[in-house]
């Protein structure tokens, strides 16, 4: 049985930039996490999450703040006491002019365990949202994987695309395009545990 | 296998509330999919207090430029417990807030108070051994905003809580004891009665420093592990 009650969650509101995003908005203040990952020397295959998020009528979302957290490319996560190791959590706002959209440079993860497709977990949090939304980042190349991961196939069939970024090639990086969707016809699957 | 406690969706707002209008287009309409606590829920970020600047959770200090800033000094503090009471160590808070005049750093807030060159208010703390957290800043004022007519957001602070793994990750906002302004403000009143009152802190002697600050003591709490973990 609990003893407490949770604390309520309330939304980060439209001024959080120098709090939670300083460096990215040019705020003197330091950073927790950024859209950058990737330390020299690391193992593993650069890749960049990049997406839209969308409000009702395709709107596109400034003011809102991604977080990322994810295994290495052997599928393990950061741990205390494990320093230098890879950090796993990225923290990008969605910034504020003509193309809000937010941007992750990091390594595509392994597998953490037998059963899942190798994703990211990914926690929005906005200026008119209540309580952050929880969903997950799944890769269009990982076909086989994804077809077998146990999250994916406890949602309607119909809505597993919207989990899963789309890989585009370029000469000099490789993107996965992950569209936030917070309503509408292609509402984003969000998840709760 | 469910390990931590679930969200408590009678404790947490709904994500459409009309009252707070930005609510009604930026929120998810579709029931959230449940799904099974797996490594990656069960881990989560993890932050090193000797990585937090001299003055981290000092906010009367960390934002000078050419001497003290103006207003009220306050000592927030308190605990960050899970739901079974016990405390949460090494969990990073962060905080950020208007100045004393009801104005945020962030370029994008124009209301038309002062800024104060000297207040950037923002800052971090970690919890120690006991869940202890203990931030030394002003307090904020009080600022009109345009979801309604005659709108005022309560003097409040914005709180950021890391925990264990990516599952007790919460956002919040802490509001102060006695404010009239709280029964007008849709976003305090977002959670059901009961609820709400956990944000507001209470005055404490206990924790005022004489002749420098007052204290105000808040804990938090956030989902937690079950009492029995394998039993499901």
């Amino acid at each position: 049985m609990s003893s407490k009650k949770q604390t309520p969650s309330q939304t980060v509101g439209p001024f959080f930039s120098y709090g939670l995003t300083p460096r990215q908005y040019g705020y003197d203040h330091q950073d927790l996490g950024t859209g950058d990952l990737v330390p020299d020397g690391i193992e593993g295959e650069v890749i960049t999450l990049m997406g839209t998020i969308y409000t009702v009528e395709s709107n596109e979302m400034k003011h809102a703040v991604v977080e990322s957290w994810q295994a290495d490319s052997l599928g393990k996560y950061a741990e205390i006491g494990l320093k230098d190791s890879f950090s796993g959590f990225g923290r990008v706002g969605t910034g504020r002019g003509e193309d809000p959209r937010y941007r992750i440079r990091t390594i595509k993860p392994g597998r953490v365990d037998r059963q899942q497709a190798p994703h990211i977990a990914l926690t929005i949090f906005s200026r008119g949202l209540m309580h952050h939304a929880f969903t997950r980042l799944y890769f269009s190349d990982e076909v086989e994987a994804n077809e077998k991961d146990p999250l994916l196939r406890l949602l309607p069939a119909e809505r597993r695309h919207t989990l899963i970024a789309k890989r585009i090639d370029s000469d000099d990086c490789t993107v996965y395009q992950f569209d936030i969707h917070m309503q509408g016809d292609q509402e984003t699957v969000f998840l709760e545990f | 296998m469910q390990r931590y406690t679930p969200k408590d969706n009678e404790s947490h707002p709904p994500l459409i509330h009309p009252p707070y209008k930005s609510s009604v287009t930026r929120s998810p309409t579709k029931d959230p999919i449940i799904v099974p606590q797996t490594i990656t829920e069960l881990t989560g970020p993890c932050f090193d207090p000797a990585s937090l600047p001299e003055y981290s959770n000092d906010l009367t200090t960390n934002g000078r430029k050419s001497g003290e800033p103006i207003g009220e000094r306050l000592i927030v503090t308190g605990r960050i417990l899970d739901e079974n009471g016990d405390p949460v160590p090494g969990a990073m808070v962060e905080i950020w807030q208007a100045n004393s005049a009801g104005r945020y750093r962030d370029r994008e807030d124009q209301h038309h108070a002062p800024i104060d060159p000297n207040f950037l208010g923002a800052g971090r703390a970690i919890t120690d051994a006991n869940g202890w957290y203990r931030f030394l800043t002003l307090r904020p004022g009080a600022y009109p905003w345009g979801n309604h007519p005659n709108a005022w957001r309560p003097p409040h602070i914005h709180f950021s809580v890391f925990g264990a793994n990516i599952m007790t990750r919460l956002v919040t906002q802490m509001y102060f004891e006695g404010d009239p302004l709280l029964e007008y403000d849709p976003i305090y009143s977002g959670p059901p009665d009961e609820a709400r009152k956990r944000m507001v802190a209470a005055c404490s002697m206990e924790q005022t420093e004489e002749g420098f600050a007052l204290g105000y003591l808040w804990d938090i709490v956030i989902r937690g592990p079950k009492a029995t973990p394998f039993e499901d």
